[in-house]
């Protein structure tokens, strides 16, 4: 039986820029029903045609689940990127018609939790906007800790500031303003939950000290979607299918399969989830592992790649799709 | 040790020191040495920051090796009953970075942990390391009455007196193993009482 | 020995158990009262940890919708907003509520939908890879314990089935499972035996029911042995991301069963060639021998259908 999701037929009901960086998305359904119900952290994957081109990308839904008239997003403007959020913000327009996924919640709140202590970077906010709505229409007790890099970027600050006044503090970078980490941490009560979304180095660093200081892993949570990089362009047989496929500078492995007409299951498309994982039948170079899935152990062997992410370098690669 | 079971039976491991703020550590009788095995591997100043609740039992013993371990904070008493409104306190007002380690007869080990399940402690970050009796308490699924130190199968529940076959299969949430009424089908079956759980 | 029979739920033939996702029959308003009838004797068979109330009301949401677009005759709900009207014409209610307020309604939302729906639920909570059985209402199991394995996690739950830890077989449900996808539930069947048309056989009744076992003889096998079968189904709720387990279980008695030839020839040879720790766990020992001989009868050897998956 597959996995993955169900398909969403969408229009966009507005396009509202949010800072210089940032612009959000608004999709009602096609069909004029409501969206399906959502948990706060959920994602969908938006299919982008451009073209010739279909690039599909996760992106954390932010409005509140209560409210399922529309979904928004955030997108923030990568200008280095493959070019998923440059089409969104170039060409997406109010009545555009669009496809997205089912949502999917990989990075679900723990509702045993007594507290939960959220942490976020950046653009990482967005799964926490869902999430305090959820808890905050239930009297849940949680606290938001927001570092963004000036108070212009600082996006969606402003609301959060009102909607929850103290249980929301904000650092800025260009003010030199940080949090204390290590007192923030042990000064939790017991049970406390916590949950990091932002750029990997700060999840990297927030993981460390909070398994320092002695909070158990099953306490700690994080979002780490990885953007599929560009890369070289690389060739690539499926054995099972028979088709011998090329990925392209601006593809993503998994694209470039999907476009040869092979369907492999997914619902992250960001290196977490473990779906599209591929077995590798032969190789000759290097594989470039971008995936949170696979374990280092892994990595190492050669014998699997998570083609949503992670890319190639070298003569051949063979893959059992 | 405990033959070949089944996934629901617990599976105790060796205390080891594990990174955190503060270490509570709760034990009864042969237990105590579990905790001075770790202290042998345990940093410098490690039980600075501990708070031992110990329940010593009819020998009484090792009270004055866990005293020597310094620990912020000691007590003893004389059972798990006497001891829990501490242990409730102390968890009731402890922060994240608090460890639990939890060492001693089955019974102990399960009762304590039921305390920190409540306080809102995943029981995979608990350490426990079994030592002493294996006495079984044990929940009879028919009136619900929990049976304590339970060594023989079958065993007689104290509360309704239903014969009851002691199960491998165990719950957390009541720290007790469960006991179905062996001769259900037919009451004039009466298999003999073997001591096995000692 | 185990088939691995999992497939998508999703609608059968009209008039079969799957003409709708979730199957509302003529003993409804008897199941229900029979369910009442537990309740009353023992409500440890419904319980729901603290942090599973969300999923009370996911599961509330989606019984609600399923019975209304199966049964229109009998159910309505009619949702503005927060605002709900929910009536319930075979058992006589008319209840209006606010989704998500506990307070307007006489019970647990878990509680409220499952005495006014068919079949055992187990509400499942998704964490660190894993299901925790952190809620259900359970009156018509088995012989398991909901008291007693609420609170633990999907190997936990089944540790004391045989053979089948082994083989790999949980570890490969659980992954299925905890990839299941909000609007794809799937479904699995599982069987038994019980003696006499009896819902009720939990662990916490068993001195009750386990005489029955005894009382099989060769006169009376097709009047009293009854399969058992289980329909269990799969569902990922939306708001608090956990999934629902529906247990709905059909009983038919062997003189009704045997009346297609096809299904007693299966019997005979499923149950006459049932490893014998199955046999043992599913609690057929006692009148195993009696029920195979009256089944040999109406075997006469010609093949059965391939069956499933094949």
């Amino acid at each position: 039986m597959s996995t993955g999701t169900t398909k969403l037929d969408v229009v966009v009901s507005d396009v509202v820029p949010v800072n210089e960086l940032v612009t959000r998305f608004h999709f009602r359904r096609r069909d004029g029903q409501l969206l399906p119900t959502f948990s706060g952290g959920a994602h969908v994957v938006v299919e982008m045609r451009d073209g010739e081109r279909t690039r599909l990308n996760p992106y954390s839904l932010m409005g509140s689940p209560l409210d399922t008239r529309e979904y928004t997003i955030s997108v923030r403007r990568d200008d280095a990127g493959r070019g998923g959020s440059l089409f969104m913000h170039s060409t997406v327009r109010p009545g555009h018609e669009m496809v997205i996924s089912y949502p999917v919640n990989l990075f679900s709140l723990d509702l045993r939790a007594r507290k939960h202590l959220m942490l976020a970077g950046g653009i990482g906010i967005t799964p926490f906007m869902a999430q305090t709505a959820q808890l905050a229409a239930d009297g849940g007790n949680f606290e938001l800790h927001y570092t963004c890099r000036t108070a212009s970027l600082g996006t969606y600050a402003d609301v959060l500031k009102e909607r929850y006044d103290r249980r929301v503090r904000l650092y800025h970078d260009d003010r030199d303003e940080r949090i204390e980490l290590d007192r923030l941490l042990s000064s939790q009560p017991l049970g406390t939950h916590l949950y990091v979304c932002g750029p990997s180095g700060m999840i990297g660093w927030v993981r460390d000290r909070a398994a320092a200081l002695g909070w158990p892993a099953e306490t700690v949570h994080f979002e780490h979607f990885a953007a599929p990089q560009p890369g070289a362009p690389f060739e690539v047989t499926l054995a099972v299918s028979g088709k011998a496929i090329r990925v392209g500078e601006q593809q993503s492995l998994l694209e470039a399969i999907e476009a040869a007409g092979v369907d492999p299951p997914y619902l992250c498309r960001g290196g977490v989830c473990g779906q599209c994982e591929t077995n590798v039948i032969a190789h000759d170079g290097n594989f470039i592992h971008n995936d949170h899935w696979l374990s280092e152990e892994e990595h190492r062997s050669c014998k699997k790649i998570m083609p949503c992410v992670s890319r190639f370098e070298g003569r051949s690669l063979v893959l059992e799709r | 040790m405990a033959a070949k079971s089944i996934i629901s039976r617990p599976v105790y491991g060796t205390l080891s020191p594990q990174p955190g703020k503060h270490h509570l550590f709760v034990a009864d009788a042969d237990g105590a040495l579990a905790i001075t095995d770790l202290a042998a591997k345990a940093p410098d100043g490690f039980f600075a920051d501990a708070h031992i609740i110990f329940i010593p039992g009819n020998e009484g013993q090792h009270v004055a090796a866990l005293e020597a371990l310094k620990p912020a904070q000691f007590y003893q008493g004389p059972s798990f009953a006497s001891a829990l409104p501490r242990l409730k306190q102390t968890l009731a007002n402890a922060h994240m970075g608090l460890r639990p380690y939890l060492a001693g007869t089955e019974g102990l080990i399960g009762q304590a942990m039921q305390a920190a399940l409540e306080a809102g402690i995943d029981h995979t970050s608990i350490q426990t390391e079994h030592r002493g009796s294996l006495a079984r308490r044990v929940q009879c699924v028919h009136c619900k009455g929990i049976t304590e130190s339970v060594t023989t199968q079958p065993a007689t529940c104290s509360h309704c007196g239903l014969l009851l076959l002691v199960r491998d299969h165990y719950s957390r949430r009541l720290a007790a193993f469960q006991g179905v009424c062996i001769n259900a089908e037919d009451r004039s079956e009466i298999p003999p009482a073997e001591e096995i759980f000692r | 020995m185990y088939a691995v029979n999992i497939e998508p739920h999703v609608v059968g033939p009209k008039g079969s158990a799957l003409e709708n996702l979730i199957d509302v029959d003529e003993h409804y308003v008897s199941e229900m009262q029979d369910r009442a009838l537990v309740l009353a004797e023992d409500p440890l068979r419904c319980q729901s940890l603290p942090h599973m109330t969300l999923a009370g009301w996911d599961l509330l949401e989606l019984l609600m919708e399923q019975q209304a677009l199966g049964s229109p005759e009998h159910f309505t709900l009619t949702r503005d907003g927060d605002k709900w009207r929910w009536i319930n014409r075979p058992l006589g209610i008319d209840d209006s509520f606010t989704f998500g307020d506990v307070s307007t309604l006489p019970y647990g939302p878990m509680e409220y939908i499952t005495r006014q729906s068919q079949g055992d639920f187990c509400i499942l909570d998704q964490r660190d890879g894993n299901l925790w059985m952190d809620a259900g209402m359970v009156t018509t199991q088995a012989d398991w314990s909901l008291d007693f394995d609420i609170g633990m996690n999907f190997f936990e739950w089944h540790a004391p089935v045989p053979l089948a830890h082994e083989k790999g077989i949980f570890t490969r449900a659980l992954k299925f499972l905890t990839n299941i996808q909000q609007g794809k539930p799937a479904r699995r069947l599982n069987w038994t035996m019980t003696i006499n048309p009896r819902l009720d056989t939990s662990p916490e009744n068993y001195h009750k029911w386990g005489p029955d076992r005894t009382t099989v003889t060769p006169e009376n096998v097709g009047d009293k042995v009854h399969l058992r079968v289980e329909l269990q189904s799969f569902w990922r709720l939306p708001r608090s991301n956990g999934i629902v387990f529906p247990i709905r279980c059909y009983l038919i008695k062997m003189d009704e069963l045997v009346t297609q030839p096809i299904w007693a020839r299966r019997l005979h040879r499923v149950i006459r060639d049932l490893p014998e720790e199955l046999a043992n766990y599913k609690g057929l020992s006692r009148y195993r021998a009696t029920l195979v001989e009256w089944l040999s009868k109406l075997d006469d050897g010609s093949p059965t259908s391939a069956g499933f998956g094949a």
